[in-house]
């Protein structure tokens, strides 16, 4: 029997939309905030368990599904891998080593498209549509781009799938576009797409007996300069906080007086 | 607070509270109103593997006991007592099958139970039989290898919504409780009918139907145990599920302490929190050890029952009675913290105050427990 793969890429981010920075280090503040799984990457997790059930449960498609996750991250990322699994992922595969740190949206799609590669036979390749610290979308279509397959973001539905083609809905200003491309095949979903699953008894139990294989710069005979910092086109120089001021002015007088300073003063702001 | 559970046991409480903090509390005030079954909440219960704590690791179950049943149990009624009695009453249903069933029976209805793809329901009250078992009229009388099932079952709870029913009828209509036998009827057999849904106080999303026999056919393999052992089986099948009753009623208390405890918190009048007063305080740290000293009692009923503990009759009348006492009581006072605000459906405790109401009730009135309590302590002593 052939076994069609679906991969998921997943990341762990810090917990919480308000990043703070160290003045000082110009850094992340991470203490005190927990890490959690990519809010858009567990529709992207349930999207591949789903599909994996409805192509199983078809009897004329007749081939095993299976889902793997990959995620790169320090060794503690090993936790959302075991979160996935938990939901019904089959596999887990950690990238983790010294080389993969500071790398660019670029770097991680390629070190990402190495994995998928030693992977083999992966037909569609689901990724959140951004992620909720770095949020620029771009490593899903980078990595598309690098592997010469058809990329479709912001997917609100899979219309149907065979072990060919795969057919989509999207949400674009002002339609829907239903596009439908040969496998492999790149998409990335938002929180619109389904309703992601609380974890089974079993799946939990299965997700703490599981060793996640951990990949390094060995296992996928990687140019050392093709990832992280080496291989990154773009490099962070410096995080910083605006420094908001505030400047406050009293406007006094008649209330008639009071509106056409006001007026006048929002007008040189080009408020008004 | 420290309960002792083991890693297995928490990933059951983690896995309910998720469904209850998720897919449970957006909707429950919706579903009490519209009074529509919770099949979404169910699916994912089922697909949390929370049906196969009920039953054995060979009949595609987690092989665990009535302690994690209770577990699951409380956390489910800790979000809303209807999703938490539908789940309960597929455990109620299936249990007979438990106790009285036989290899093939098991083999043939546990697996799509475990996997929560149907769910059971449990028929024994009438109109003319409630406390009083024993004067059920509903028969089966056997023809050739079938039983004939005629009467009527009244507020059948997952009524029309289960699939595998285990129903109670006389095969043996002159010899009173001993003329009682336990059999599985299947949604869809010939002459097998439903009444309406009830409009009820309180869960108001579960399902409670009557179930109309006119001349219906059941298969003689249906039959659990012998003829004439239906009532033993039933007891058997309360002494089980009785403390999950418990676990319920500490479940609501436990929902209606939080909720009461967060508005106390937040809610000024005379300049100040009234969590600041000693009169609110006070309510609350009854409230509270109340429902501690019910939860204590539950977790141990449970554990002494799955110690393999035969004679468990007048504990787990205890914990039934005292905990849904408890519940009574704490929701109440929920709703007179929240005072003007509670009374109103805007918030979540008038609803668990006449959810609670419930657990008094079914599965045998408190007054029932308190004589199966009282005639046992005066058979065997204090001890």
């Amino acid at each position: 029997m052939i076994k069609i793969k679906i991969a998921v890429c997943i990341k762990q981010v810090p917990g919480t939309t308000e990043i703070k920075i160290d003045p000082e280090t110009n850094t992340l503040v991470r203490q005190g905030i927990e890490n959690i799984v990519n809010p858009f990457d567990t529709y992207a997790v349930e999207e591949a368990v789903s599909l994996k059930e409805r192509l199983e449960a078809d009897e004329s498609f007749g081939e095993e599904v299976e889902v793997a996750v990959i995620s790169m991250g320090p060794p503690q990322a090993e936790e959302i891998l075991k979160e996935a699994i938990a939901v019904g992922a089959d596999k887990a595969i950690l990238l983790s080593d010294r080389a993969f740190a500071g790398a660019d949206t670029w770097a991680t799609a390629a070190t990402l498209s190495m994995a998928l590669e030693k992977l083999g036979d992966v037909k569609l390749i689901i990724f959140g549509k951004q992620t909720l610290d770095g949020d620029t979308g771009q490593v899903g279509p980078e990595l598309a781009h690098k592997m010469n397959i058809p990329f479709i973001g912001y997917v609100s539905a899979v219309e149907e799938i065979s072990n060919k083609n795969i057919k989509v809905k999207r949400l674009a200003e002002e339609n829907y576009e239903i596009i439908e491309v040969r496998m492999p095949a790149a998409i990335s979903v938002g929180k619109d797409i389904n309703n992601p699953r609380v974890p089974s008894l079993r799946g939990k139990m299965k997700a703490k007996k599981e060793e996640i294989p951990v990949w390094t710069v060995k296992e996928l005979e990687a140019d050392p300069e093709e990832v992280g910092l080496a291989g990154s086109y773009t490099q962070v120089v410096k995080i910083f906080t605006p420094r908001i001021v505030h400047d406050v002015k009293m406007i006094e007088g008649t209330p008639e007086e009071m509106v056409e300073e006001l007026f006048g003063n929002l007008k040189e702001l080009n408020v008004v | 607070m420290h309960y002792l559970l083991t890693e297995e046991q928490q990933m059951i409480v983690d896995i309910c509270r998720q469904i209850v903090d998720e897919k449970v509390k957006p909707v429950r005030a919706e579903l009490d109103e519209s009074k529509e079954f919770p099949w979404d909440a169910i699916k994912e219960i089922a697909r949390g593997d929370l049906f196969r704590l009920f039953i054995e690791e060979k009949y595609e179950g987690m092989g665990t006991g009535i302690f994690e049943v209770c577990l699951a149990t409380e956390e489910l009624s800790r979000g809303d007592l209807s999703v938490a009695t539908s789940y309960a009453a597929s455990g109620l249903g299936l249990i007979p099958i438990n106790v009285g069933g036989s290899d093939d029976q098991k083999k043939r209805f546990l697996p799509q139970l475990a996997s929560g793809e149907k769910l059971a329901a449990f028929g024994l009250t009438e109109a003319e039989a409630g406390s009083d078992a024993g004067s059920i009229r509903t028969t089966a009388l056997r023809d050739g290898d079938h039983y004939i099932i005629n009467g009527t079952k009244q507020w059948i709870t997952n009524g029309g919504e289960a699939d595998i029913y285990t129903i109670f009828a006389m095969t043996n209509p002159e010899k009173g409780a001993r003329g009682a036998s336990a059999i599985v009827v299947e949604k869809g057999t010939p002459g097998f009918e439903f009444g309406k849904q009830e409009d009820k106080l309180g869960i108001r999303a579960s399902a409670t139907r009557e179930l109309i026999f006119t001349d219906c056919r059941v298969p003689a393999e249906n039959l659990l145990g012998r003829e004439g052992m239906g009532f033993l089986i039933a007891m058997k099948t309360f002494d089980e599920s009785r403390p999950a009753v418990g676990a319920q009623a500490v479940g609501v208390a436990q929902g209606a302490l939080e909720e009461a405890l967060e508005y106390s918190k937040v809610r000024k009048q005379f300049g100040s929190t009234i969590s600041s007063f000693q009169a609110i305080q006070h309510m609350l740290a009854d409230m509270a050890t109340s429902v501690e000293a019910a939860r204590a009692l539950v977790y141990h009923t449970a554990r002494v029952i799955d110690s393999g503990a035969k004679d468990v009759s007048r504990l787990s009348a205890m914990s039934k009675t005292f905990a849904s006492d408890i519940a009574m009581k704490v929701t109440t006072d929920a709703v007179q913290i929240l005072a003007g605000y509670g009374y109103m459906k805007e918030y979540p405790v008038e609803k668990m105050m006449r959810d609670a109401k419930i657990t008094q009730i079914y599965e045998g009135t408190n007054q029932i427990q308190r004589n199966v309590i009282a005639l046992d302590l005066i058979k065997k002593g204090v001890i």
